[in-house]
C-alpha cells in the first residue's frame, strides 16, 4: 500500500515538474525585450545577452525581412542576381596569436559568413581604426596578411577608411570589413528549412581559436601547442555545394559563442529540437585538455574556420566524404540530427549515458572557482 | 583524455547503475544529499540522474561558494569597489551575485575598476603592477579555496606589498552541515561528502555525522563515475545497516587532510563569532576573517563597508534550495522571474549553483524506472 502511494506520489511529483518546465518554455519563447539598463561586456559574448540586444533592440528598429532572418550574411536580389552582403569588426587581444593574427581574422571572418550564407566571396571592404602610437610595423604587418589573406581566399579589397583614436582606444588597432558575394546556385539555404531526420555535421575539430587565444593572453599560465584555425570556408562550402547542394539546408559559421550556439539559433529558428552526441564531436586532446583544466566546455569555444552543417539525410554520407576531401576539413564529423520535441533545444545525448540541455551561454564562459 | 576519459566511461557506468538497482529496497524511496555544488554540478553535465532509479533522489546541498554569499556582503563589495583607488578584484561569478541594487559587473560599467581574476595570487600581481593604486581581493569558498587565499597573504606580508588587503567571506563546511541536520524538517538518508574541501580537512571532521546524527557519509570525487560509486556505496551502507565515514576519493583526500594547508589556514584567519550565509541566516562560528597578524591586509578595517544586513527578496526561496528542502523547480520564480540573465537568487548564478545546473543542463522531462 505505501509502496503504491510512493509511486503516485512520484507520478505527481514528475507531473508538477513538466508543468513547470512547460511554463519555462513558454517564458523562454516570448518576444525577446531589450531592458537592461546599460552595456555589459556579456552583451558582447554571444550568449543570451547578445541576443537581447540584437532581437531585442536592433532588428525591431531597421524593420527588414532580411535581417530579422538573422542570417550570417543578408541577401540582397538586383535584377534577378542574388547577393550576399554582411559585415564584422573585429576587436580581438592580442593582435597577434598562434596560428593568425587580426589581419587573418578580419578578411576570413567576413568571407566565412558570405560563405555561410551559400555565397561566393567576391570583394571586401576594410575600415582601419587605429590608435596614436601604433607601431608602423605592427600595421604594416597587418596590412601584409590582410592582403596575403585575401589573396588566398580569392577576394578583392575594392575600397576603405582609416581613422585614427587618441592613446588609449582601440587596442592598437580595430579593423571593420565589408564582404560582397554572389548567391551559388546549386544550394537554397534557409535557418527555419531544417526536418525532422536531418543530420548535423561539423567540418573538423571545434574550440581552437578561442582556446588559443585564451591561452596567448597569458593570464592563465598554460601552455599548450594550440593554434588557431583561422580559414576561409569556402572551399569547404563549395564542397558541399557540388556534392550535396539539394540536400542542404543551412549552414552556418560557428564563431563567437561556438557550435553549441550555432545549434540553439537554428533549433529555434526552425522550431526543432536537436540531439547532439557528445561522443561524436570532434575536438582535439590538447583543446580539450586545456578546456577541461579551465573548466570550460569546447563546444561554447570560438572557432574561425569551422561550420556547422544541416543536411537532409539521404545526403548526409556524401556530404560528409565531400567535407572530408577538403584541407583542413579531415576531422569532418556527423555529430547529431534534428528531432521534433522539445522544439526549440538542443539536447546532448553525453558520453557517459546521460542526457542534458545545452542551452545559449549568458555571458562569457567562465572558469571554475574550485 | 588520460586520467579523465576513464572515470566518464559509459560502460562501468551502466554496471554501476545496474549494481545500484540491485542494493536499492523496492519501494523505498532514498534521498541522498550531495553537499558540494562541484557535485551537483557534475550530476547534471553529465546526466548521472538517468542512470539512478527514480526512487533514488540526489538532493542538492548548500557547498556552492558562491550561493551563501548573502545580498549585504555583496552590497559591501560594490561600496568597496567604487572607492576612486581602488582596483576590485574577484572570480568571475562573483560578478554577476546581484546585491540590493546592482551587481559588480553594473559597478564596473558605471565606471568601477572591477576584474576579473582566476587566483588570488593574479590580484597580488596586479597589486605589485600598480603600486599607486589600491588592490582588494574579493575572497570567497569554503576550505577548498582559503588556502590559496592564506597563501597569498602570506606572501604579500613577507614581500611587504602595502597596497594590496582582501575582503574576507572565506566560510567554513561542518557548521552549516550541522545547521542542516538540526533542522526540523530534514528527511535525507545519507550524504555525498565534498570532495575538494576534504582534500584539506580530511574525512575525520564529518565522523559527527553518522555519529551524532545516524547518516552515512561518502567522500567522494567529481566525475560521474565518482559520484555514482558514492552513491552505490551510501546505499550498501543503508543496506547493510552500517553508518559511518567512508572515502571514495581516496586518489586525493587523505584522511587526515592537508596539515600545510591547515597550519596555513590557523596562521591567516580566525572564526568569527557568526557568519550570515544566504537563506540560512546566521551560523555561530562559520565565517572566517583574518587574523590578528594579518588585521593590516583586512580590506574591513582599511575601507568603510556598510555592513548592512540586506533581507534576501521575498520571492526568493534560495535557503530552502540550499537546505534541500525543494527542489529548484519547485521555488515560485524559477525559470520565469529568476533566470541565468536576470537572475534573483544566488543559486542561478554559478554553475555550481543548483539552479543554474538545473536551469542550463537538466531542464528535461525524464523517463525513470521506480525499482
Amino acid at each position: 500500500m505505501t509502496v503504491i502511494r510512493r509511486a503516485r506520489a512520484e507520478a505527481e511529483t514528475d507531473e508538477r515538474e513538466r508543468e513547470v518546465l512547460g511554463r519555462i518554455e513558454r517564458a523562454r519563447s516570448r518576444p525577446i525585450r531589450f531592458g537592461d539598463p546599460q552595456i555589459t561586456m556579456a552583451h558582447g559574448a554571444g550568449g543570451k545577452a547578445t541576443r537581447n540586444l540584437i532581437e531585442g533592440l536592433l532588428v525591431p528598429a531597421f524593420e527588414s525581412e532580411t535581417l530579422a532572418s538573422l542570417a550570417d550574411a543578408g541577401i540582397v536580389t538586383i535584377d534577378g542576381l542574388g547577393l550576399a552582403l554582411t559585415t564584422d569588426s573585429f576587436v580581438v587581444k592580442p593582435l597577434r596569436f598562434p596560428g593568425g593574427s587580426i589581419g587573418d581574422l578580419a578578411v576570413n571572418g567576413t568571407v566565412n559568413d558570405l560563405a555561410a550564407a551559400g555565397a561566393r566571396p567576391m570583394a571586401l571592404t576594410l575600415s582601419l581604426v587605429l590608435e596614436e602610437g601604433l607601431s608602423s610595423d605592427v600595421l604594416r604587418t597587418e596590412v601584409e596578411t590582410i592582403a596575403r589573406a585575401a589573396r588566398a581566399a580569392g577576394v578583392e579589397i575594392v575600397a576603405g577608411d582609416t581613422k585614427v583614436v587618441e592613446r588609449g582606444h582601440a587596442d592598437g588597432m580595430y579593423i571593420c570589413t565589408t564582404g560582397l558575394g554572389r548567391i551559388d546556385p546549386r544550394g537554397r539555404l534557409s535557418p527555419s528549412s531544417l526536418r525532422p531526420g536531418d543530420r548535423v555535421l561539423v567540418s573538423g575539430s571545434i574550440g581552437e581559436h578561442g582556446t588559443a587565444i585564451m591561452l596567448a593572453r597569458g593570464e592563465f599560465e598554460l601552455d599548450a601547442a594550440i593554434v588557431s584555425d583561422t580559414c576561409s570556408l569556402w572551399p569547404a562550402v563549395d564542397a558541399l555545394l557540388e556534392a550535396a547542394g539539394p540536400g542542404l539546408r543551412c549552414l552556418r559559421d560557428a564563431t563567437r559563442g561556438g557550435v553549441a550556439s550555432v545549434l540553439n539559433e537554428l533549433a529555434r529558428a526552425s522550431g526543432v529540437a536537436l540531439l547532439i552526441r557528445e561522443a561524436a564531436v570532434p575536438v582535439d586532446p590538447a583543446v580539450s585538455g586545456a578546456c577541461e583544466i579551465l573548466g570550460i566546455d569546447p563546444m561554447y569555444v570560438a572557432n574561425e574556420g569551422k561550420l556547422v552543417a544541416f543536411v537532409a539525410p539521404e545526403w548526409a554520407a556524401a556530404a560528409l566524404k565531400a567535407l572530408r576531401g577538403v584541407k583542413g576539413c579531415e576531422q569532418a564529423a556527423e555529430i547529431g540530427e534534428v528531432r521534433t520535441e522539445p522544439a526549440g533545444m538542443v539536447i546532448v545525448e553525453t558520453g557517459f549515458g546521460g542526457k542534458r540541455v545545452m542551452d545559449l551561454l549568458v555571458g562569457d564562459p567562465l572558469p571554475r572557482i574550485c | 583524455m588520460k586520467f579523465v576519459d576513464e572515470y566518464r566511461d559509459a560502460d562501468l557506468g551502466r554496471a554501476l547503475a545496474a549494481e545500484i538497482v540491485t542494493t536499492v529496497e523496492p519501494g523505498r524511496h532514498y534521498k541522498v544529499m550531495e553537499v558540494c555544488g562541484g557535485h551537483t554540478h557534475t550530476i547534471y553535465k553529465y546526466g548521472v540522474d538517468d542512470l539512478l532509479p527514480a526512487n533514488v533522489e540526489l538532493v542538492h546541498g548548500p557547498g556552492c561558494p558562491v550561493c551563501v554569499i548573502p545580498m549585504g556582503r555583496v552590497d559591501d563589495a560594490i561600496a568597496v569597489a567604487r572607492i576612486p583607488e581602488v582596483i576590485f578584484t574577484c572570480f568571475g561569478d562573483m560578478m554577476r551575485v546581484p546585491g540590493s541594487a546592482g551587481t559588480l559587473l553594473d559597478a564596473k560599467a558605471e565606471g568601477a575598476d572591477v576584474r576579473m581574476v582566476y587566483s588570488p595570487l593574479d590580484a597580488l600581481r596586479i597589486a605589485r603592477q600598480n603600486p599607486g593604486r589600491q588592490v582588494v581581493f574579493f575572497a570567497i569558498g569554503f576550505e577548498t579555496t582559503a588556502p590559496s587565499t592564506a597563501l597569498t597573504l602570506m606572501r604579500a606580508k613577507a614581500e611587504r606589498v602595502p597596497n594590496f588587503s582582501c575582503f574576507c567571506n572565506h566560510v567554513t563546511i561542518v557548521p552549516p552541515l550541522r545547521a542542516l541536520l538540526e533542522s526540523p524538517d530534514l528527511r535525507l538518508d545519507g550524504f555525498i561528502g565534498p570532495g575538494h574541501v576534504s582534500t584539506v580537512v580530511g574525512a575525520r571532521p564529518f565522523e559527527f555525522i553518522p555519529r551524532d546524527y545516524g547518516k552515512p557519509i561518502v567522500i567522494s570525487g567529481f566525475e560521474p563515475l565518482d559520484v555514482l560509486q558514492s552513491v552505490h556505496m551510501v546505499l550498501t551502507q543503508l543496506a547493510q545497516g552500517r553508518c559511518e565515514v567512508e572515502n571514495q576519493y581516496t586518489r586525493v583526500v587523505p584522511y587526515d587532510g592537508n596539515p600545510r594547508a591547515l597550519e596555513a589556514l590557523a596562521e591567516v584567519f580566525e572564526l568569527r563569532p557568526h557568519f550570515e550565509w544566504r537563506g540560512l541566516g546566521f551560523i555561530s562560528q562559520s565565517g572566517l576573517k583574518l587574523s590578528a597578524a594579518y588585521r593590516d591586509f583586512d580590506a574591513e578595517s582599511r575601507y568603510p563597508v556598510p555592513g548592512i544586513r540586506v533581507a534576501d527578496p521575498k520571492a526568493c526561496q534560495c535557503g530552502e534550495v540550499l537546505k534541500g528542502v525543494i527542489k529548484p523547480w519547485e521555488c515560485k520564480v524559477f525559470g520565469t522571474a529568476c533566470t541565468p540573465e536576470r537572475p534573483i537568487g544566488t543559486c542561478m548564478v554559478s554553475s555550481e549553483g543548483a539552479c543554474a545546473a538545473y536551469y542550463n543542463y537538466g531542464r528535461l522531462a525524464r523517463e525513470r524506472q521506480v525499482v
